[in-house]
């Protein structure tokens, strides 16, 4: 397909003043289905697999980065700091500082636009980013009470004391506390919310299943063609070498239409194969300023140039970050739609994904919520999420911004583009939009 | 009273949506407020009254509706029905009031009860399933309308309500509720529905069995979230008739859960049933002293029909129903939601700014309570207290109040927070130029409402209005140390202000109109009900109130216990007894009130001794707030006693009572004598717009509501707030007689009983009437 996109020569979007910085590379672990091959792990050893696979195929120094930073969004409280772990674990010298980033689903692309805000402003010129989620373990805590209980127990002095508290614990202090991926400001679970913004957009069932089949025959056919290089291979301890994703399955319109609908029951449209899966996985990319990473002799793949974010209302467009983010981003860059050539969106949920596109194809929506005089246009389907995305090669939170980007940068190296856009959407109603050039070659 | 909101609006109608592109229905008959779309095999039956922001069960619309569910039945391409409104935020809001009033005897309401029980029976006998999909209210006859067809679907949107407020206008469910509400949620639910009247969420609704499938409230997608609701719940309601139809879902959901069962298994008994009837009966009884007829009726025609089948049961219904429109208690019902509904206008016309900041000085019961009322509704709320125990009180009140909504589960922690995100509690004037008004609730002492406003103009900015929530100090005295005398108004609160609903404004001759219609909209927006009235020592309420007072208190001195004191004034038809609003009211405003007023008006607000009073308020027997006054309160323990101590004081200050007046019925009249002509005379002197607001202000002010308290019960009659009302009273009663009776005690007390002008001017004539 690379012959019929054509390299248009166009302006860079290079600005006098503004340093130019780049991705010199990117890889990530194989995304694997939660409760896999990586159950027996902790998140920081999923990170540190990724830094150990970007110290490897860069040939970086240990000590050649000014900083690091990760992105994560449940956290294991025993690795609070899952960025300073990761690098000492993965031997990067320890006097290079680390810090980890929270912003759900966009948390490495906070990670990654921190990097370019510290080179940008001259505080460094070569930075880590990267994002880790590990679903296999996540916190279950004890009840409220019980952890009252419980620090009282710390506190009291005598064994009447002790015993009197241990005789106030009830059946009811015993309930644990689950995580869910639901909003704290509405309750709502975000398949909920996802299952009714499709209904919003009047997204039919079908299009959400042909869309999540769209992106696992896409994503089948990278993986077989060997497209998927930001892939290491990382030798799980204890079990095999894992080195593919293991989310990518195809299936067809019949099977996936038998499924009942998983969050609004019983009319909804919303259902397991058509949402992204519960990932495990962690990625990582080296920027630098452009003048650095030439010093040090590399060849970056990609300048990361302007980038948003945006916030919306959390209950009725908790997921429509890209229909804000996309006008915006390129309206910052002086771009059209049309200048881009590679769009890679993160797929929470096809009907998301395909409640955005109707969002940005409707001129009702543009002049009452975006205050445009008309729609915001869509991207065209030829030059979207090619090699899959969420929804087939799986979406572990705080790891998935990293993949966004380093496909663009892939693909416009594969395809021969020049300008690529990445845009997600996040818990809490907000969203993210990059602009990414694609690096002379 | 949702439910009945649509004669208020059925009269205004102006900006309505007429649907005029459907392809399916007869091009002979203009159709205006139901047609139909065959979707498929479903019949898309879609309401929609043109002339109205709601829909009514008008003529029009149950002639419409007969027409097209005769052609649905007809139409061989048909399987099935969803019957739907086009109209966002309203379902079907209940009968048409007007219809019933405009019947001139009982038989011919009757006969409307039986036309509407035959088309409710057709539609339950309908051989095509038919889907109701409600969003919005969905309330007496429309409630009846929905329950009548074999599925119901309903929004969850905060507007969805479901409920049959019948009882609130003296009437009952007429067009088969009666009778298919039991059957469909069980006799204690059916009962609470039908006696309360009150409104019920659709997740509620769901639990009891009233819906049987709830749908989303969607956001903003291709078209705005309200339209876009209805489409989806069509959409739904369609798929729903579909799978009725293909036997995919089943009508009659077994009753889920163990505890249901074993309901239906108890209620099978008929031992138990009489037991429940028999409960309910006593507590309508003890609630409404027997005064209105509904709620017993509406036992009656539950009973017959569950007992004597069907066909008696509806005849009951509809007999009942004829029966009950034509009562006065009916009448009376309908006048005062009426009044209700003008007096939630502002007929000021729209202030030139909007009240954005309002700054509340004072944090103490009623500072706070105007707190709470105003800062959920998106104004930013600045609570001013002088010392930081105050203030941390106040704050706490207003948390409390949003804490318990979130509690009950009204609102989310969340939505609390973001809430009280709006309020600031300061102990400094800081930021008061922002302030557009500013609410003062200090202490009722001329000297510091002056100081405090002289304080206040120094630092807001010219355009601020300054109120006072005085219960007696005249504002022109008050606005005597104002710079700008056009700013300042009166803005009574009653107490606990997030209960009551009364707000008694009050303007001097030299208050804008603008100031009024700003003090208005502000009161609107925290959701009172708006008296406007003139200025004087007590305004309007306190003024009548007053007089009252000083005669339950003589009647105190005279030997009546409290308890008995309370009967009696209960027993004619106020809400709480004189003992126990005292107490409510507070002892020491009331002894400040009686010597406040007792200087402006004289010996005409005498009567009982101040002294009483004084000497409890010594005593710190301040009524309910300080835990003792006529009645000893302890938390949690709902009966009251009478406070032992206070009999001593009465002891001191004993009067003998005069045998000639004594009697339980010249008590009554006596209390409630000088009250009224207390109320004539405002309307005289100009006080009062009208004799409506002054029925709404002595319903609203003076009446506790039900709910005050009473969360835990269930059977709350709510007529019983419909108290007392002096304009309607002298009417009922006739000016005549209540002059006969106040020549007597005039002839023992003095002036306290000389009837005012106006009154006496109703006496000579009899066709003259404060109601038309």
């Amino acid at each position: 397909w690379n012959l019929n996109v054509q390299t248009k020569s166009k302006k860079t979007l290079a600005r006098p003043g503004v340093k130019n910085i780049v991705l010199v590379e990117g890889v990530r672990t194989p995304f694997l289905l939660s409760g896999t091959t990586y159950a027996d792990l902790m998140p920081h050893d999923l990170a540190r697999a990724a830094l150990q696979g970007l110290l490897h195929r860069t040939g970086l120094p240990k000590d050649a980065v000014d900083y690091i930073i990760y992105g994560t969004v449940i956290q294991e409280v025993k690795t609070s700091n899952v960025a300073r772990e990761a690098a000492l674990g993965a031997g990067f010298s320890d006097k290079i500082p680390a810090h980890t980033v929270t912003m759900a689903c966009i948390s490495s692309n906070q990670a990654m636009t921190s990097a370019v805000g510290l080179i940008a402003a001259g505080q460094c010129d070569a930075v880590v980013a990267g994002g880790v989620e590990f679903m296999s373990d996540v916190p279950i805590r004890h009840s409220r009470k019980m952890r009252k209980t419980m620090l009282s127990l710390n506190k009291a002095k005598t064994l009447g004391q002790r015993l009197s508290l241990i005789g106030s614990i009830r059946l009811a202090h015993l309930s644990p506390e689950l995580p869910a991926v639901a909003e704290f400001s509405t309750a709502e679970t975000m398949g909920h919310s996802a299952d009714r913004l499709a209904a919003a957009f009047g997204v039919s069932r079908v299009e959400q299943d042909e869309f999540a089949l769209r992106s696992h025959t896409l994503a089948k056919k990278a993986q077989d063609a060997g497209l998927l290089q930001d892939v290491i291979s990382f030798k799980v301890p204890g079990r095999d070498i894992v080195s593919k994703d293991n989310g990518i399955r195809p299936s067809s319109m019949e099977q996936m239409g038998k499924l009942k609908a998983a969050f609004v029951k019983p009319h909804g449209t919303v259902t397991a194969a058509n949402s992204s899966f519960l990932t495990d996985g962690a990625s990582a990319v080296l920027v630098m300023s452009e003048e650095k990473a030439l010093a040090m002799g590399y060849k970056p793949k990609a300048y990361l140039r302007d980038f948003v974010y945006v916030s919306q209302d959390p209950k009725d467009q908790l997921l429509l970050g890209p229909t804000y983010g996309t006008p915006k981003v390129l309206e910052r860059a002086g771009l059209s739609m049309s200048d881009i050539d590679v769009f890679e969106f993160h797929e929470a949920f096809a009907g998301q994904i395909m409640a955005n596109l109707k969002a940005m194809d409707s001129d009702w929506f543009g002049q009452t919520y975006l205050g445009r005089k008309s729609k915001v246009g869509t991207p065209p389907m030829e030059k979207f999420n090619l090699w899959g995305g969420s929804l087939s090669l799986g979406h572990p939170f705080g790891a998935t911004g990293c993949r966004l980007v380093t496909t663009v940068a892939h693909r416009l190296q594969k395809e021969g583009g020049q300008y690529g856009l990445v845009a997600a959407c996040a818990a809490g109603g907000q969203g993210h939009a990059m602009v990414i050039e694609a690096y002379p070659q | 009273m949702a439910g009945v909101r649509a004669l208020g609006a059925s009269l205004s109608g102006s900006d309505t949506i007429i649907l005029s592109l459907f392809i399916f229905p007869s091009l002979f008959l203009a159709r205006t407020h139901v047609n139909y779309e065959v979707k498929g095999d479903v019949a898309v039956v879609r309401i929609n009254d043109p002339t109205s922001k709601v829909n009514t069960l008008s003529v029009q619309m149950q002639t419409e509706m007969a027409e097209v569910m005769n052609e649905v039945w007809a139409n061989n391409a048909v399987q099935s029905a969803v019957l739907i409104s086009s109209k966002p935020g309203c379902f079907i809001a209940g009968a048409d009031i007007n219809m019933i009033q405009a019947c001139n005897n009982a038989e011919e309401v009757t006969k409307l009860s039986q036309e509407g029980q035959k088309m409710f029976e057709k539609i339950e006998k309908s051989p095509k399933p038919i889907v109701a999909a409600i969003n919005g209210s969905c309330l007496g006859g429309g409630l009846e309308f929905a329950i009548a067809c074999q599925y119901r679907i309903a929004t969850k949107s905060k507007k969805t309500v479901l409920g049959t407020p019948e009882v609130m206008l003296g009437l009952l469910p007429g067009a088969g509720g009666t009778q298919r509400l039991p059957k469909m949620v069980g006799l204690p639910s059916a009962f609470d529905m039908m006696l309360t009247g009150r409104n019920i969420r659709a997740d509620k609704a769901k639990k009891m069995g009233l819906v049987d499938q709830l749908v989303d409230p969607l956001g903003p997608g291709l078209k705005s979230p309200e339209e876009r609701t209805i489409d989806y719940l069509e959409e739904v309601a369609i798929e729903y008739a579909k799978g009725i139809v293909n036997k995919k879902i089943p009508l009659r959901k077994e009753k889920g859960t163990m505890q249901s069962k074993l309901c239906y298994y108890i209620m099978s008994f008929e031992l138990v049933r009489n037991q429940i009837y028999k409960t309910v009966h006593g507590k309508v009884m003890k609630q409404s002293k027997g005064l209105y007829p509904a709620p017993l009726k509406i036992i009656e025609c539950v009973k017959t029909g569950v007992e004597q089948g069907p066909t008696a049961g509806y005849l009951a219904e509809s007999q009942n129903f004829g029966q009950l429109a034509k009562t006065p208690e009916s009448a009376a019902l309908i006048g005062l939601y009426h009044g209700q509904v003008a007096c939630k206008k502002n007929r000021f016309g729209t202030p030139q700014r909007e009240v954005k900041t309002l700054a509340i000085l004072g944090a103490g019961l009623m500072g706070a309570g105007i707190a709470q009322v105003t800062v959920d509704k998106g104004v930013h709320t600045v609570l001013k207290d002088t010392t930081l125990t105050g203030l941390s009180r106040g704050e706490q009140q207003v948390y409390k109040g949003l804490n318990d909504k979130t509690k009950k589960k009204n609102i989310t922690s969340f939505q609390r927070d973001s809430i009280l995100s709006n309020l600031t509690g300061q102990l400094d004037y800081s930021g008061f130029e922002n302030a557009d008004m500013v609410i003062e609730a200090v202490f009722e002492d001329i000297n510091i409402k002056h100081a405090v406003i002289k304080e206040v103009e120094a630092v807001v900015s010219p355009h601020c209005i300054f109120a006072s929530n005085t219960s007696a100090l005249p504002i022109k005295d008050i606005a005597a140390a104002s710079k700008r005398p056009d700013k300042v108004i009166g803005m009574h609160y009653f107490s606990p202000v997030d209960k009551m609903q009364l707000l008694e404004i009050i303007t001097t001759e030299q208050t804008s109109k603008d100031t009024t219609a700003s003090a208005v909209a502000v009161g609107l927006k925290q959701g009172k009900v708006i008296i406007v009235v003139g200025d004087g020592p007590g305004f309007y309420t306190t003024r009548c109130l007053a007089p009252m007072l000083a005669e339950a208190v003589r009647v105190l001195q005279e030997g009546t216990d409290p308890k008995k004191l309370d009967a009696l004034t209960t027993g004619f038809g106020f809400p709480v007894g004189a003992a126990t609003l005292a107490d409510e009211v507070g002892i020491d405003v009331a002894a400040h009130v009686a010597e406040d007023l007792g200087k402006a008006f004289g010996s005409r607000f005498g009567g009982g001794n101040v002294e009483v009073l004084k000497t409890m308020v010594d005593l710190g027997f301040k009524g309910r707030k300080s835990g003792k006054g006529c009645y000893v309160y302890q938390p949690g323990l709902k009966v009251k006693e009478v406070n032992p101590e206070i009999g001593e004081i009465l002891e001191k200050y004993k009067m003998t009572p005069n045998p000639a007046v004594s009697s339980d019925s010249d008590v009554q009249y006596r209390l409630v004598s000088r009250f009224v002509n207390e109320a004539v005379l405002c309307l005289q002197e100009g006080i009062l717009n009208g004799p409506l607001e002054g029925d709404i202000g002595a319903v609203f002010g003076l009446g506790f509501p039900p709910c005050l308290g009473g969360q835990s019960s269930t059977l709350v009659i709510s007529s019983s707030k419909c108290c007392f009302r002096p304009f309607r009273f002298v009417d009922t009663l006739g000016a005549d007689k209540l002059v006969e009776k106040m020549r007597r005690f005039e002839a023992v007390y003095g002036n306290q009983f000389t009837p005012c002008q106006l009154l006496l001017d109703h006496a000579k004539d009899s066709s003259k009437k404060f109601h038309k």
